[in-house]
């Protein structure tokens, strides 16, 4: 059910809402996605896919172009019929329903919004198709148009409207039927990089106001890190890791995730020493011994993939004291200064490149570590992720 | 245009100038003077001479005389109610034509339009072909598959699909069948460019807001193609309303369409000033919707398309 206050959606509003996961966790999922399959022409674009979403979840897909993220969306739209699996929606088999059947609505990436109508018309299209009383039609979207701060342009058509405010209309559009699921593509894709950064809080407050499930499709991750209560990264078509945005950036599950979201230093290794938890690695690109902890089972002799964040290496020119740290040495190669942090990139004897990026805490003109430097880099034994090849 | 544009743009903006003075010539020469001269005759009397009318402007030794005009042409064009039966007889040929033209186009350009670029290009080239054939033997080409004793007639006897040959040439019907073959690429050509333009996302946007597909079709798909109707309408009627060839050709006595009557009254009455007032009547007539056209396209740019 919408409820919208007087104060709704507006700017500078403090954002309200859990740091991760959803409101009401329990209960069944909103849409339950049993292993689809959609082929084109014999090729897999979604492959054997199953994922649950909660209700009033914003729930983030995310993945390069191709991955079969859209597609996976156009058939929960309705627009592409799954080759094989399930699609229920509220626990109902929507698989083969038409797309004006379903409680489902879509934000287009163009918007898709109808230039021959005014922007009340464009907002009053779903209603008037679902044979809602004129009164009724236009209490309701004063209502809407209000929540996206667009009553003074309701006159107007599409052409005349920023793109900001395009896609202000096209969400007012999606939402005015009260959908169960309100699916978004690429809803920020359009936008320039400052809109796109106000817009994504003001999307996230809007979906908490409103309660309704929200699931967006994006290829870019810092999208989906900051909207998403949870994310499911796609590659080739399968799913290869679902998660809060924290797990999937900490904890990625396999070499795909970890390469995609975000900077990664990926190092090939051979186990050597199995203690417990705790891993030693032979890692020949490196010529180096390194530490690891992993609650997954290694026995001395497999091969593993060592993985850590360029934040979360230290870098200093003396060597640190730090026990249950991983310390390399090398020189600094090349160097970016971006103002907040700095990026380096350090050549070790092997001839391995490492990133390390690091905060500017002391307001300084000149940096500690320049170009050339020897310098030590050491991060935490805790910190280094343990991926199976 | 931007202020940058425009002096950068000056030189290409004078050869421009230049380039588009030439057609705009030729026009004046080839339609705007051949007009006026009818206009002039439209004002004149008949009289048997060479040229059979009377001058406009009278000169004598003296000079200038004065001017001689006569709205008698287009009175009696008023008064005999043979021409206004002609001029609503031929509208409305040319109504039903564009209307059968739209209905037998506007799913053909739909469907050439909804093809793979590949599969447009042959299709659009099929419909574009017959052009490549003279206009003329095109429409007698006609009379030998419409004749009583030709190929549909043949083939149907033959089949024993009828025992008697059908009336298919000299009538109404075969005027139809010929303007409607003309002029079909003419509704197709601007209804395919509309419509192949069309965002596919408007389509599934409407579906995804409630509407069945005959309600996509009604909201989005048709008013979004109306500069194409339009255009494809205009295209075909302005031409089918004054069509000579096709009425002369394949139809019968009965057949009234302005542009045979313009032809007898030139060539077998040999009353120049009336039919030219037939043909300023007819170009007023077609003025009227072309006018309109372009206000109605004005006001769609005005409205940011």
């Amino acid at each position: 059910m919408m409820r919208v206050g007087n104060n709704g959606w507006v700017q500078g509003e403090p954002l309200v809402r859990p740091s991760n996961g959803t409101r009401e966790r329990p209960g069944p999922p909103l849409v339950r996605i049993e292993e689809v399959t959609k082929r084109f022409n014999g090729v897999a674009a979604v492959d054997r896919v199953s994922l649950d979403i909660q209700r009033g979840e914003l729930f983030a897909i995310l993945g390069s172009s191709g991955c079969g993220k859209t597609t996976l969306l156009r058939m929960m739209a309705g627009f592409e019929q799954p080759t094989s699996g399930r699609i229920l929606i509220d626990g109902v088999d929507m698989t083969h329903v038409p797309p004006y059947e379903r409680p489902v609505n879509l934000m287009f990436q163009s918007y898709a919004l109808f230039p021959h109508m005014t922007v009340t018309q464009n907002v009053a299209y779903g209603l008037k198709k679902e044979r809602v009383a004129a009164a009724e039609i236009k209490a309701r979207v004063a209502e809407m148009l209000a929540l996206v701060r667009l009553e003074a342009l309701a006159d107007r058509r599409p052409a005349r409207l920023s793109g900001g405010e395009q896609q202000r209309v096209a969400l007012a559009r999606a939402l005015i039927k009260r959908p169960k699921l309100l699916l978004l593509d690429e809803p920020l894709a359009a936008l320039d990089k400052k809109l796109r950064e106000h817009t994504q809080f003001e999307l996230a407050n809007l979906q908490y106001q409103l309660g309704t499930t929200f699931v967006v499709v994006t290829h870019d991750q810092d999208e989906a890190m900051t909207l998403a209560c949870r994310i499911a990264v796609m590659e080739q078509g399968r799913i290869a890791q679902v998660g809060t945005p924290g797990e999937v950036y900490e904890y990625p599950t396999n070499r795909f995730v970890a390469d995609f979201v975000g900077n990664i230093n990926l190092i090939e290794g051979r186990v050597t020493h199995v203690e417990g938890a705790r891993l030693k690695l032979h890692c020949e690109s490196i010529g180096a011994e390194l530490t690891a902890l992993s609650e997954e089972s290694f026995a001395p002799g497999g091969a593993a993939c060592l993985a850590v964040r360029p934040e979360k290496i230290m870098i200093s020119r003396s060597r640190p004291e730090a026990p249950n740290h991983n310390v390399l040495k090398g020189v600094v190669w090349d160097l970016g200064y971006f103002g907040d942090q700095s990026l380096y990139r350090v050549r070790l004897p092997s001839g391995a490149v490492m990133q390390v990026s690091a905060q500017n805490l002391r307001r300084s003109a000149s940096l500690t570590v320049e170009w050339d430097d020897e310098v030590y880099l050491s991060w935490d034994v805790a910190s280094t992720i343990v991926l199976r090849e | 245009m931007t202020a940058e544009e425009a002096t950068s743009g000056t030189n290409t903006g004078r050869w421009l100038h230049r380039a588009v003075l030439l057609p705009y010539l030729w026009l004046l020469l080839f339609f705007l003077a051949p007009f006026l001269i009818i206009l002039k005759i439209s004002f004149a009397e008949p009289i048997v001479a060479q040229p059979p009318f009377t001058p406009l402007l009278e000169w004598s030794e003296q000079g200038f005389e004065g001017v001689t005009a006569t709205f008698e042409n287009y009175t009696f064009l008023f008064q005999d109610g043979y021409y206004g039966i002609i001029y609503l007889a031929s509208l409305k040929m040319a109504a039903i034509g564009t209307l059968l033209c739209l209905l037998l186009g506007y799913p053909m350009a739909y469907y050439i339009a909804r093809q793979s670029p590949r599969r447009r290009e042959i299709l659009l080239l099929a419909v574009i072909l017959p052009f490549w054939i003279s206009f003329l033997l095109r429409v007698y080409a006609w009379i030998g598959l419409l004749n009583t004793r030709g190929v549909i007639n043949d083939a149907l006897l033959w089949l024993g699909v009828i025992d008697q040959p059908l009336e298919l040439l000299y009538n109404d019907f075969a005027v139809y069948l010929g303007i409607v073959y003309s002029y079909l690429p003419f509704m197709i050509l601007p209804l395919y460019a509309t419509l192949e333009r069309l965002d596919l996302d408007l389509l599934d946007a409407a579906a995804d807001l409630g509407a069945k597909r005959w309600q996509v079709f009604l909201d989005v798909t048709l008013p979004l193609s109306m500069p194409g109707i339009i255009g494809g309408c205009l295209l075909v009627f302005i031409p089918a309303v004054g069509e000579f060839v096709i009425p002369a050709l394949l139809g019968g006595a009965d057949t009234l369409m302005i542009g045979r009557v313009l032809w007898d009254e030139f060539f077998i009455s040999r009353d120049w000033p009336v039919a030219s007032a037939v043909s300023i009547v007819l170009v007023l007539l077609l003025v009227a919707p072309i006018i309109w056209f372009q206000h109605i396209q004005s006001r769609e740019q005005e409205a940011g398309r």
